[in-house]
């Protein structure tokens, strides 16, 4: 007995804190209502007003949102696929040190990788620097304020990691035989990579999507670091905003259930898919 | 017959040799173009940090023109340091004070939850692991922002401060050693308990001194994991924090670094790199030196897989 609540209760806990601290509380404006049967929806009513009345900034902000986090997807894909393939098939004798080189940084704070691109692209800074020739082009671009290109990067720079590790693990597991098999029976290189490969990689594609995608719905950070501007706002700024802001936690909330729902779905998959694997295993 | 015969096999055997250079000749080009891509990837990933640190060593303010090697900015610069900035040197402590904290609370739990998700089947256990995978995904900000309204509304004696920042970054690390350890268990499986409980140990007993120790090396991965991960989170200790004396490096790098900070900031960053880079060497190597004593391949590579 004494066992079942050590090993029972104790998680249970954890569950409750885990289900209240991140579901609950979010429904309380300033004033809190306590009984959901009360609730007011006036905080959800200006929300949908700036989301799509008349006067609505924030609209904008949401659907960059999705156009950024879409492309900075798929460019991750683009850089880590062929980068976790050659790890895991041809490094060779250096697949350990490359390995250690692909996840250092994982270990290296994501402020101090803004900070470092901070530094680069300021007025005075080295891409400045190289690309006027030290001074001899007149060229005078400030890329960090508002500029949509630069914060698009940011979030590439940011995350591109987490895109592959999921991919070297699935890329890892498809068998070198199987690879000749499909070469000895006439497959192409195209062939290959469209039939055997890209099929096989796909769970590790899906989950370092998910995994990227998520949380650059809630990052305000990177675009607040290298841009500071509204132009390039995205949810997670809209969110912060009306955090810091007095009196608009209920704005805050509700826009922050308003991304949950949404990301309700491909969240599910995730863990669906993760269990699923479990079992398999 | 057996005339035409080897000359058949023979150029049979040429061009099957002929395929096989050619094929490895593409192969090779692939194989080199591929990792040049990769270590194209790998400066454009390194090399700005590489430069970040460079210039903490400037001997002048600025950040982008090198003007000598120089410990200014780390000692004896009378106010701009991070040894004589007071305001830097407790953001620095009070980095690794809360990363210790959330380590110590988190590795615990996680072990016991793996435990009992892994021996408990049905419904309850099922929601509990659902759980644990949803906080693994949901954006931070969502979990921050929770843990903030339930503490200044719900919970007020409480406050904001280290302990809700530990609690926040406790149930966010929570998934890591859960998932690494649970992962561990199923490939333990049940008969080495078993064969235990058999030779007359105890339920506890059987844990204590055969599950434990065979899960050590997962636990010792999660820990590292969520020691370097508590170092750099920024969203849950920013929203949770009270007042000056419970921030951490990361808040203070998005505060100045847009403000015409000096390389002491870049400096503050390169002694967070070291700490965290310092305990993952460390734990490296007492995790090398677990498994090669229990006999077990230790592979980058199934590290990797279990990620």
């Amino acid at each position: 007995m004494v066992w079942i609540a050590l090993f029972f209760l104790i998680p249970l806990y954890v569950v409750f804190c885990v289900a209240f601290g991140t579901v609950d509380p979010i429904f309380r404006s300033p004033v809190p209502i306590w009984n959901p049967l009360e609730w007011q929806f006036t905080q959800v009513e200006v929300v949908w007003d700036r989301l799509f009345g008349p006067d609505n900034f924030y609209l904008p902000a949401v659907l960059r949102t999705l156009l950024y986090v879409a492309i900075a997807v798929v460019a991750c894909l683009i850089i880590a696929f062929p980068v976790a393939y050659f790890t895991a098939r041809y490094a060779g004798n250096y697949r350990g040190l490359v390995l250690a080189l692909l996840v250092a940084p994982f270990f290296i704070s994501y402020m101090m990788r803004m900070l470092a691109w901070i530094n680069l692209l300021q007025p005075d800074g080295l891409v400045n620097t190289i690309i006027t020739l030290g001074g001899v082009v007149p060229l005078d671009i400030n890329w960090l304020s508002g500029n949509p290109y630069v914060v698009v990067m940011g979030l590439i720079y940011g995350y591109v990691p987490y895109m592959l590790l999921p991919l070297f693990a699935a890329l890892d597991r498809i068998s070198p035989s199987l690879i000749e098999a499909a070469r000895d029976l006439g497959a192409s290189g195209f062939d290959l990579f469209r039939r055997v490969i890209l099929p096989m990689s796909l769970p590790g594609i899906v989950a370092g999507t998910l995994l990227i995608s998520l949380p650059m719905m809630g990052d305000y950070f990177t675009s607040d670091l290298l841009s500071k501007s509204p132009n390039t706002a995205m949810i997670g700024n809209l969110i912060n905003l009306s955090i810091v802001a007095p009196g608009q936690a209920g704005q805050a909330g509700t826009l922050l259930i308003l991304v949950l729902l949404v990301l309700l779905i491909p969240m599910v998959l995730y863990t669906r898919s993760n269990a699923r694997a479990e079992v398999r295993s | 017959m057996t005339v035409s015969a080897a000359p058949a096999e023979a150029i049979l055997e040429e061009s099957r040799g002929r395929r096989r250079r050619r094929m490895r000749g593409t192969s090779e080009a692939r194989a080199y173009g591929l990792g040049a891509i990769t270590a194209v990837y790998l400066l454009w990933a390194l090399v700005p940090v590489a430069i970040t640190v460079l210039f903490s060593f400037n001997e002048g303010r600025s950040r982008s023109t090198w003007q000598g090697f120089s410990l200014r900015w780390y000692t004896w610069d009378p106010t701009g340091s991070v040894l004589n900035d007071e305001s830097i040197r407790n953001a620095l402590s009070y980095t690794v004070l809360l990363a210790v904290l959330a380590t110590i609370i988190t590795v615990p739990i996680g072990v016991l939850f793996a435990l009992a998700l892994d021996r408990w089947r049905g419904r309850l256990p099922q929601g509990a692991n659902f759980l644990a995978l949803i906080t693994f995904v949901i954006p931070e900000i969502a979990l921050a922002i929770g843990l903030l309204f339930m503490v200044t509304y719900l919970a007020t004696p409480f406050g904001l401060g280290t302990w809700a920042q530990v609690v926040g970054l406790v149930t966010f690390q929570l998934s890591y050693p859960i998932v690494i350890c649970r992962a561990r268990l199923l490939t333990i499986g049940s008969h080495y308990e078993e064969a235990a409980r058999d030779l007359g140990a105890s339920a506890l007993g059987a844990v204590r001194r055969i599950i434990l120790p065979m899960l050590f090396p997962a636990i010792l991965v999660s820990a590292i994991l969520v020691f370097a991960d508590v170092l750099d989170d920024f969203v849950i200790v920013r929203y949770l924090s009270s007042d000056a004396s419970t921030e951490t490096t990361s808040m203070r790098i998005y505060q100045t670094a847009r403000a015409a900070p000096t390389p002491a900031l870049n400096a503050m960053a390169t002694i967070i790199l070291v700490v965290s880079a310092l305990v993952i060497v460390l734990g490296w190597l007492a995790y090398r030196r677990w498994t090669r004593k229990q006999g077990e391949s230790t592979d980058v590579s199934s590290l990797a897989s279990t990620l």
